[in-house]
């Protein structure tokens, strides 16, 4: 019983995070209806400029921390602004494709600036474990999961209050609606790219400080697949409640069914779920089922 | 539009090569292939030979990506479901090549007709990710399945030989190779002149309108499926036969990317591109090499970059051709040709 509430309660924390960066994700994709495969690569270049600012530059944490912000959002604005405004309206293979192109050049880049050898941060959170009741989280991961809520709190409370955000969200809804009400769309669309990257590079910054930078950190990038379309891709809510399953069943899967098969379980479980739950549910748990017309 | 070229028959407005320019050009082709193992070395050869893998590959997933316009992430794991039952059919049941190669392609057509499965109810996207984690999950069993893939240390065969000839040496496999690489571009620019091929166009055009035309859109699917899986499987049966071993790695998501590259930058849907493709993208990072080989001298480390640089150019690629020239490498040779077809006068 200890063993499964120890899984669950990781499962949780890691859901947390995987949540926030789905979240960037879905922005992206209701917004422009492009599928962003460089999420991962967000990812990994916000940890690595926090490292240059925290390790090389000697910089503390918050100061750090808004570099990094502004840099993502610098980042997500000068990619939608050279290459994916020309993409919209194109056929899916493209977008896939160009967003995996994107990715490969900033994991080539990352290499050639930062080297490829692992990187560790500087400790940000206090290094005692959180102990509830029998149970102890390392700290990295509830801080971790702190961070990450509060950021898709704050994310939230912008799209629900901030006019921003209700410009986006009418955007997202009905682009002809929202023009003609005078919401200038493609500010929106720009927009939607640097809330997307700056969600990435903070759910990057997370998972740095767990385990350090690599180029290749953007690899995780590719487990935000199962948790958007378990979502449905264009629901903010599904993304969130998405992150927590694929959380908490890729860490009950591999605490209970490495042992068995060697390892490896944990990142092969949710692509299962996920064809599973498509099965049943081609939209995914909470997508809306598309009406087409000729 | 050629001065002369008139058509008088089916037969001639059916063929393949209309004029007599192309059916000269192809033959000065054939004859170039047919010589080029006696004059270069065995490192050319090489080259020749993974290219040409590459292309059966390549051939494949621009059936069903190009032409059927569904997206697959997980083309480089039916490679792999190829090489493995090549792979264990010669090590455990002694089969000769030549029963391993088709037994290889049914084995590819058939997880590729499971994955395929489930394009009844989704499309696009929802899609795409399944093949996505298709390549995840037979990546899992690649390493996992340890009693019948050897696990991460893989499968080494013995060299393969048709009719007691032996085709282990890269002289021997290119005879392989260029044979097969002919039999696919052969049959896949057939399938487009079939109903086949024409549903699976209308497929990638329309497929609402394509299903109101009479078309059962989800068996076409599962033919452009079970075709591109097919070819996939030869070319994986060719690949274990040429390296004589195989490892999962050799299968991984960015190899199935690789294969998508090649056909956006030959062009998709077209036969010619996708040649094309499968070998600018294999002679790219030989081309790489041999620059910073070049800027070695001036600047002593450059060798260290070579593959974070492999890794920009290939997207860079992707990224480039996407937005400038969608239409890739086969287009651009047309407007070449067009352009020097009347040069130089402008009209």
């Amino acid at each position: 019983m200890d063993f499964f509430l120890l899984l669950l309660t990781s499962g949780i924390a890691v859901g947390g995070i995987y949540a926030l960066i789905a979240l960037g994700f879905v922005l992206i994709y209701k917004a422009t209806s492009i599928i962003n495969f460089a999420t991962g690569e967000f990812m990994m270049i916000g940890a690595y400029i926090f490292y240059s600012c925290s390790v090389l530059l000697g910089l503390p944490a918050i100061p750090s921390f808004i570099v990094v912000m502004a840099g993502a959002g610098l980042l997500g604005l000068l990619v939608e602004k050279t290459i994916l405004r020309h993409m919209l309206g194109q056929p899916t293979i493209s977008i896939v494709m160009v967003t995996i192109g994107l990715s490969s050049i900033m994991m080539g880049l990352a290499e050639m600036i930062w080297s490829s050898d692992y990187k560790s941060f500087p400790a940000l959170f206090p290094r005692a474990p959180i102990i509830v009741g029998d149970l102890i989280i390392r700290s990295n991961l509830f801080w971790g999961f702190v961070v990450a809520m509060g950021t898709v709190g704050i994310f939230a409370l912008i799209f629900k209050y901030a006019k921003v955000g209700v410009a986006m969200r009418a955007t997202a809804g009905d682009q002809l609606a929202a023009f003609s009400m005078g919401i200038n769309v493609r500010s929106m669309f720009t927009l939607a790219w640097i809330f997307g990257s700056i969600a990435a590079s903070i759910g990057g910054l997370i998972i740095g400080n767990i385990g350090g930078v690599q180029p290749n950190l953007g690899s995780i990038g590719l487990k935000i697949f199962p948790v958007v379309i378990l979502g449905g891709l264009d629901s903010i809510g599904g993304a969130v409640l998405g992150g927590f399953i694929v959380g908490i069943i890729e860490n009950l899967a591999g605490g209970y069914l490495d042992p068995l098969v060697g390892g490896g379980v944990k990142n092969v479980a949710p692509f299962v779920i996920l064809v599973l739950i498509l099965m049943v549910r081609p939209y995914g748990l909470f997508g809306r089922k598309e009406i087409e017309r000729l | 539009m050629r001065i002369g070229d008139f058509k008088e028959s089916y037969a001639t407005d059916e063929a393949v090569f209309t004029t007599s320019t192309s059916r000269f050009w192809l033959g000065v082709l054939f004859l170039i292939l047919a010589l080029f193992p006696f004059m270069v070395g065995d490192y050319l050869l090489y080259m020749a030979n993974i290219t040409g893998i590459a292309i059966v590959a390549a051939l494949g997933l621009n059936i069903l990506t190009g032409a059927a316009g569904q997206i697959s992430l997980g083309h480089a794991a039916f490679v792999g479901i190829g090489a493995y039952t090549s792979a264990i059919l010669s090590n455990r049941f002694g089969m000769p090549f030549l029963i391993c190669l088709p037994l290889a392609g049914l084995a590819s057509a058939f997880f590729g007709v499971l994955v395929g499965a489930p394009s009844m109810r989704m499309k696009g996207l929802y899609l795409c990710i399944t093949t996505l984690a298709a390549q995840v999950i037979f990546e899992f069993f690649f390493v996992h399945w340890e009693s019948l893939t050897g696990g991460i240390r893989g499968l080494n065969i013995a060299p393969a030989k048709i009719f007691g000839l032996n085709i282990g040496t890269e002289f021997g496999f290119y005879w392989v190779t260029l044979t097969v690489v002919i039999i696919a571009a052969t049959v896949s620019r057939n399938i487009f002149r079939t109903r086949v091929g024409r549903a699976f166009i209308a497929i990638r055009d329309r497929d609402i309108s394509a299903e109101l035309m009479g078309i059962n859109l989800f068996r076409y699917k599962l033919y452009a499926f079970a075709v591109s899986s097919f070819l996939a499987g030869i070319a994986g049966c060719l690949w274990v036969n040429h390296l004589k071993s195989i490892t999962p790695e050799h299968f991984p998501l960015h190899e199935s990317i690789r294969f998508l590259a090649m056909i956006i930058v030959g062009g998709l849907g077209n036969i010619l591109g996708a040649i094309y493709g499968a070998i600018f993208m294999t002679l790219i990072p030989e081309i790489l090499q041999a620059i910073l080989k070049f800027f070695e001298e001036i600047f002593p480390q450059a060798m260290s970059f070579l593959f974070p640089l492999q890794t920009v150019v290939f997207g860079f690629l992707i990224v480039v051709f996407l937005v400038f020239e969608p239409h890739g490498l086969a287009e651009m040779w047309v407007r070449v040709k067009s352009y020097f077809r009347l040069w130089p006068f402008k009209h």
